[in-house]
Formats: C-alpha cells, structure tokens, sequence
C-alpha cells in the first residue's frame, strides 16, 4: 500500500501558538473578572450565561452531534439540582465538587433510562419520551417533600457553597465555582467530540443504518449519548439552582426552561461547543436589553411586563424560525463565517 | 361502580376535548409529515381573537366567521412565510420551527390582545345532569355531540370532495401526487386553514369550560400522547387515542393518584404513550410507518 | 482461480431465499465465492442483487437456507457482527456522514477497532492518543492508497460523486476487511472515472489480498475486473463461472445479455 502519510503544514505552527495565547489571555481575563465586574454583572449577566451555556452543550451533545432530540433538558438540570442539594445536606463529609459530580451521575442514570425508547425509535417521535421526563420529574419533586427535606414551601438552596474552606456564596466565588466547573467540562466536551465516540455519535446522527453496517454499536452509542447530555444537564442544573438562583424549587426546571435550553442550541448552532455560549447570550441579554430599551425610551408605564415577555417570545420564537430557514448552523457559523472573511482580509479587500 | 362509571365516562368526554385538538394535529401530518407544535397557540389565538370580537360587541355567528378568516389568512402567512423555504428540510427542522412558530403565535395572540382572562359563554350551562344513575355533564354532552359532528364533516369532506381525495395523494406519495398536478403549497393552505378552523372550535369549547387563557396552549401537551397512542396518521386514531387518554387519565387521578400523593395525569399519558412506543410504534390505527430503528 | 465449486471458499450461499411481504426477491440461490477473487455479480435491475448484498452481511435475514462465512455459519447475522467478521461493503447510493470531513469518514471505519474506555477518551488519556493517532496513520494510508489525501479536510457532502464513492470505499477499506461487498461503485461516472475506480479496485484485490463481491451494469468493467461472475434473474441463479463462460451461456444471453449484446 503505497502510504502518504503527510505532516502538518508548517504554517499552521504560527496560528496555533497564537491560539494558545489567546486562550492563556482569555482564560485570565475571565478569573479576573470578578475583580472589575460588579455584583450586577456577576449575578444577571455572566453566571447565568455562563451555566446555561453548559446546559446547552449537555443538550448539544445529544442533539446537535447524536441527532437525538430532548424536549426534558429542564427535568434533568433539576435532577441534578435535587440531588446535589439532598448530597449537600445529607452527606455532609462529601466535598462539594464530588456532590456535583454524583448529582450530574444520577442525573446521568435517568437520562439513560429515558433515552430507552431511542432504541426503537426516532425523529420527534423521541420528544414525547423526554417531554414524559419534563412533567414526571417536575410532579415528583413537588410531590414528595422529602426531596425538598420537608420545607414547607418545597424550595431549596444550597447547605453549603465552599471548596477548601473558602466560602463561595458572594457574587465572586460562585462565579468562579461556575467558570472552574464549566471550564472542566468544556474540555471534556471537547475531547469527547474529536474522539472516535464523538465521530460515532456524527456517524448515526448523518447515517444510522451505514453506521451500523461499519461496526459501530449504535445501541449502546445512543444511551451514551443520552448518558453524557444528561450529566451536563445535572451539573448545570445543580449550578443553575445554587450558584445563579440561590433558592429554587421543581418550577423552576419547568417546560419553559427545556425550551429556553432548546434554543440556546438551535440558536448557537447544533454541532457546536462554543456556540452554546453564543446562545446562552442571546437569551440571557435579549430580555434584559428590551427591558433597558423601554426605559430609555420612558415608555415603562404603556409596556409593562407582561408586555415584555410575549415581546421576548415573539422574538425568540422568530429568531428561531428565521435562523432555521436562513442560518440552520446558527450564530456558531456566522462567527465562522465573519472570521473566515476577516482571515482572508488583507487578499479580498 | 356506579362511582368508576362516572369517573370513567367523565374521562371519556374530556377525552373528546383532547380528540379534538389532535384531529387538528392529524390534517396537517398527513399532509406535509409535520408535527404541529403550534397548534396549541392556534388554538389560543383562534379563541382570544373570538372572544375579543364578540367582547366588543360583534355577533357571535359574525365574530366566528371573522376569525376564520383570520385563521385562513394566518395559513397563508404560515405557508408563504415558513413552510416554503423549509419545504425540503427534514421533518425535525419542522418540527423545530413550528415550535419556534407557537411561540410567535402565543407572543402576538397576548400582545394584541392581553393577557387576561376571559369568560366565554357558549349558552350551554355546565349543569350535571342524571342519566341512568350517572352523574354527566350536558357541557360536556354538547362538546362531544360537536366533536362528532365536525369529524362527521371532515370526513365526507376528505372522502367525497376532489380537494379531499389530492389531500390522500399527498398523504399517500407526495412526489407522485405533484407529478399529476397537485399542487403541495396550495394542499398546505388548505390543510392549515382547515386546522386552524379546528383550533377556532376546540378553542371555543375549551375556553368555555375553563375561560379563554395562555394555558389553552398546554392542550398541545396532552395531544401528543394522544396522537402517539392513536397513530400520528388516523383521524379515527385521534379520536381513539383521546378517549383512552382521557379515561385512564381520570381513572389514574382517582385509584393511582392517593396511592403516589396526588395527581398523576400531568404525566400519566406520557408513560402510555412511551409504552406505546416500545410495543406498537405505529399507534393503535396509524398506516404511515413511522421512523423506526 | 475461479469455478462455481471451490474447495477454499470464503463465502458459501446454499440454498438462500428471501422474500418481501410474499414477493419472492431471491429463491434457493447457491455459489462459492473463492478467497483471493474478485466476483461480479451481474443482473437485470430488479434482479434481487442488493438484497443479496444486505443478506451477506446481515442487514436481511434469509427466510430460509444458510450463508457460511470463513468457516462460520450464520443464518441470523446483525450487521455489526458481520463488519466485526471482516465484512465491510459500500452502497448503491452514498451511505456517507454527509457532515463530517473525509478524514473523519474513512476514520469512523475503524470505530470497532477502538480499544481505548470512553473515560480516557473523555480525559485524553495515552491509551486516547496513541488510539487515535494509530487510527489518524492507517486512515492517511488508505486517503494516500486512494489518492484523496488532498481532501482530507473537506465536508463530504460538498465533494462530486465520484470522491464521495472514493471515501466510501476508503470507509471499507480503512478497517483491513478480508472481504469487501462494493454495490455499484462506478453508477453514474464517465469512462476515466470508471477506469480509475477499476483500477482501485483490482489494487485492492491484489495488493491487499481482499477478496470482492462487485456489483456492476457495466459488462466491459465486469468481463475485465471478474474472475468469476454470477448471474441473477428473478432472484435465481442464471449464470455461474467465468466471465469467459457467463459469456457464453445461452441462457445468460437469453436473460440478460441478449438485451444488450
């Protein structure tokens, strides 16, 4: 066989240099924000978009890269959140990086076994599956006060937020507790994605049958696929409950928030990491623009807030139909496409 | 028994409610193999716009025929504006953007015309009635002999009529049906208007019972176990597959419900459903089969 | 190297049927294809020869009879066990991951091979990295082998149809089958591409020593490439020998190459 093995270009040697210290620049920039940004940055801006940005890889994961869909993101963000609170409080020698892991494990397990029905089926078909999750786990968890250790109003918050001994429940530190974590979970996302399990994952996504015929086991790909999503969605959600609401209870993982992580993937492009976090932006900052816009305008007593929000449905439900229609890779590959324009620069213009 | 009776038959008309709903959902799959999410929405739209009508003073026939209107004109905007340029795309990317759409469609019906609550009054009193020992309602007696009526109407329509028959050509074979001159845009805008109308009547039977409001866009919740159990393809399976949801739903609540600390129909039907799923994927009278593994 | 009976056959059909909702696609086919060969299996449209492809290796059941495969007998296969047996084959129309590069194509052939857990592959453990870089060798092997080493980066669904048949074959390829089922690999091409790909194909045979199950309507290509053809009409058996011989069979001519010679 006559063998062609060919090495990098050499000219890819500079960009990547670059790359690494983009992101050695980026990286320090982020942990010290907290320095700079105010409490109302920290709280309303950035950790929000940051954790649901990671509640958009977990469904990305499935969706975008297996071609398996999930209408009950939000059912397993609040598995995760129950069960790290219950770890929290009732393991209380259990540090808490381990309670987020065991919390995003369990979630893990529910998301497998509600991924069962993908075995035999597919398409939107696989919706009702997860949506069955959506309403099944939000009835138990306001049905059954012991998940909520019995308070009155079925809520919970965090027991303890520390790592260390160092108390992270101001602004900063449950900023950088979500920046660490999202940070580590990005990197795993990310190799599991250029794995040979994320080209397995591609592969049934483009082709299930050819996928099968070449040996890869579709079966067991998809309830891992289902697996990893499911973890995410934990991990986030257990974020999402104590690091950016502080209290929470079962509504706040309702069907709205499945939907608000469906967009944030259908908005920042399917098959993509990075673009979550495009889309998690979009729509953590679109209410909160509208809201500034009217006061500018000092038009807040004709617009009031429920006026706001059909105005943000409005606009997300139009985003998304138009991005479907003009864009179907989302704001990930229009950021592609400007960088590719800005590459070529100095030759196009 | 006679209490399992009454739960039983009480389940089997709210039953009707949700066949209803998934009639409108069965027009437009057969027709184009999408799952309408939007329905529920066109279902809020249809009733808030009629009940607007009528709350300013038009006559009830008037006001009903005006939002006909409005819901025609609305499948045209849909078919032009959405559904064309996705025309080749696959059935998920529609599905998303009917979902995308039922957020358009709920953000302007509250826009336009607020977020309150509003009481509609069909002229038919929620009175129970006794019937051979069975406690009834006469409300939800009329809303059946409605439901049955339409999915008589329906019926002739798509078995006699000349639009009805290219209607089962789509379903059947779609290239086959365009190359003998049927034109697909023009069966989607009659498919969307003729849902739409759909949406109009189970809005109205809905928001009489529980006042014209967002949560009528839930019904499209409840019509997806629905139409899985039934087959995503069969008006007959609409109808079906209500009913059964209905009864075990209402069946569930009163035997299984203070077995497991209260109600369980939120997500009973899902289970059914899912069990559906695994054993009989097609549903109980569906004939397209559906993407399987 | 050829003949209807081989005593060192790779692969044995005996006695296999397979019908669709009572219509009879194949009836009680037999032959021997000879480890080393190139066989072509040749047809009329609608002559059962893709069914007989997607029983080979698993994706149809026979209703009745047996395929015996190296010495296997397997009259249920699924079809990952039969790529886990050596069998890879591609398709009448393109079975590519249209979204993935052609690199990442040709690598998903070698997905089975994989050893290293999906946890050190989730933290880019050694066992990670020197899986995928052996896997990243073998795939430029064969991308070089097919001479597509300049496309390794393209989206496969942008590339012209005869790349594309390339990669897929390279897919086959990449996971060192001992036998390769190759469903109309040159529909559609002009004759420089059909020549090109005949040639890859007679490389493959004899350079790496995989044996081939070909279908094709070109009857030059076939005359030239086979040591062996089997004919199908009607899902039975018509033809069986040499190309030589096929070509001389009076009733080879009266089903299929009358029409066309």
């Amino acid at each position: 066989m006559s063998s062609t093995t060919l090495s990098a270009p050499a000219t890819a040697a500079l960009p990547r240099t670059a790359r690494r210290a983009l992101a050695v620049v980026l990286g320090l920039a982020v942990l010290l924000l907290p320095a700079f940004a105010d409490e109302y940055w920290l709280n309303s801006i950035l950790i929000p978009t940051i954790v649901m940005g990671l509640a958009g890889i977990g469904l990305n994961l499935l969706m975008g890269y297996a071609g398996l869909v999930s209408l009950g993101s939000a059912a397993f963000m609040s598995i995760g959140a129950f069960s790290a609170y219950n770890l929290l409080l009732r393991t209380p020698w259990l540090p808490l990086p381990l309670a987020l892991i065991v919390a995003g494990l369990i979630a893990a397990v529910a998301g497998l076994l509600f991924g069962l029905p993908s075995l035999r089926i597919k398409g939107f078909y696989l919706a009702a599956s997860t949506l069955g999750a959506q309403f099944f786990f939000e009835w138990l968890f306001t049905n059954f006060a012991w998940f909520s250790n019995h308070s009155l109003t079925l809520t919970i918050s965090a027991p303890r937020l520390e790592i260390f001994g160092i108390d992270l429940r101001p602004a900063p530190g449950r900023y950088l507790l979500v920046v660490a974590t999202t940070a580590l979970l990005y990197w795993l996302a990310a190799n599991i994605v250029r794995s040979r399990i994320g080209r397995d994952l591609m592969a049934l996504r483009d082709m299930d049958k050819a996928a099968a015929v070449i040996g890869i086991p579709v079966a067991s790909r998809k309830l891992l696929a289902y697996a990893i999503s499911s973890f995410y969605a934990g991990v986030a959600g257990a974020l999402f409950a104590f690091a950016y609401l502080g209290t929470s209870d079962a509504h706040s993982f309702d069907l709205d928030k499945s939907f608000e992580v469906l967009f944030i993937v259908l908005i920042g492009g399917s098959a993509s990491l990075f673009g979550n976090f495009l889309g998690a932006a979009f729509i953590v900052l679109t209410p909160i623009f509208l809201t500034r816009l009217v006061e500018l305008l000092g038009l807040s007593a004709v617009f009031d807030n429920g006026f706001l929000i059909n105005l943000e449905h409005v606009l997300f439900g139009l985003t998304i139909v138009v991005l479907l229609i003009r864009e179907p890779d989302g704001l990930a590959q229009m950021l592609r496409a400007i960088r590719a324009r800005w590459a070529a620069w100095p030759l196009r213009a | 028994m006679q209490y399992f009776l009454t739960i039983l038959l009480s389940g089997l008309l709210a039953g009707v409610m949700y066949a209803m709903v998934a009639i409108g959902f069965v027009l437009i799959y057969k027709a184009s193999g999408v799952f309408n999410f939007a329905q529920g929405s066109m279902v809020l739209f249809a009733a808030l716009t009629f009940v607007t009508l009528t709350e300013h003073g038009v006559p009830f026939w008037a006001a009903f025929l005006a939002t006909v209107a409005v819901m025609i004109a609305g499948a045209v905007i849909i078919e032009r504006l959405v559904l064309r340029p996705l025309a080749d795309r696959s059935p998920l990317t529609l599905f998303m953007a009917t979902l995308g759409l039922s957020f358009v469609i709920e953000g302007l019906a509250q826009l336009l015309m607020g977020t309150d609550v509003h009481q509609l009054d069909l002229g038919i009193d929620d009175l129970p009635l006794d019937i051979a020992g069975l406690q009834l309602s006469q409300f939800d007696l009329f809303a059946s002999a409605v439901a049955i009526g339409l999915v008589v109407v329906l019926s002739v329509v798509f078995d006699r009529t000349r639009i009805g028959i290219a209607l089962r050509a789509v379903a059947d074979d779609v290239l086959a049906a365009q190359s003998i001159g049927i034109r697909l845009p023009v069966i989607w805008r009659i498919v969307w208007s003729v849902s739409g109308v759909v949406a109009l009547i189970a809005g109205l039977l809905w928001g009489a019972r529980q006042g014209v409001q967002f949560s009528l866009t839930m019904i499209v919740l409840k019509a997806m176990p629905v139409l899985i159990i039934g087959g995503f393809s069969s008006i007959a399976g609409a109808i079906v597959g209500g009913l059964l949801v209905g009864a075990t739903e209402s069946l569930a609540d009163i035997y299984i419900g203070p077995l497991v600390n209260g109600a369980v129909s939120n997500w009973f039907a899902y289970i059914l459903a899912v069990g559906f799923l695994l054993i009989r994927p097609s549903g109980l009278f569906g004939d397209r089969t559906i993407e399987r593994v | 190297m050829s003949g209807t009976t081989t005593p060192d056959a790779l692969l044995s059909v005996r006695d296999v049927s397979l019908s669709f909702r009572g219509v009879k696609a194949i009836t009680a086919l037999s032959f021997d294809i000879a480890r080393g060969e190139i066989c072509s299996l040749i047809g009329p449209n609608g002559a059962g020869k893709s069914s007989l492809l997607n029983l080979v290796n698993g994706v149809y059941w026979p209703d009745s009879g047996h395929i015996v495969f190296d010495g296997h007998s397997y009259p249920r296969l699924r079809a990952h066990q039969a790529a886990v047996l050596g069998i890879a084959r591609t398709f009448q129309n393109n079975a590519l991951f249209r979204n993935l590069s052609v690199l990442d194509n040709v690598l998903t052939g070698l997905s089975r091979h994989g050893r290293a857990s999906v946890a050190s592959h989730l933290l880019r453990l050694p066992a990670a990295r020197d899986e995928e870089r052996s896997f990243r060798e073998r795939a430029e092997d064969v991308l070089g082998f097919l001479h597509i080493a300049a496309y390794r980066d393209a989206i496969v669904g942008q590339l012209p149809y005869g790349l594309q048949k390339r990669v897929e074959l390279g897919r086959a390829l990449v996971s060192r089958p001992a036998f390769i089922l190759l469903d109309e690999p040159m529909a559609g091409m002009n004759d420089a591409e059909k020549a090109e790909m005949s040639r890859f194909i007679f490389d493959i045979n004899r350079d790496l020593g995989v044996t081939v199950l070909l279908i094709e309507h070109d009857i030059g290509v076939v005359m030239n490439l086979s040591d062996h053809v089997v004919v199908l009409d009607y899902g039975r058996k018509v033809g069986d020998g040499t190309p030589a011989q096929v070509r001389d069979n009076p009733d080879v001519i009266a089903a299929y190459l009358g029409t066309k010679h």
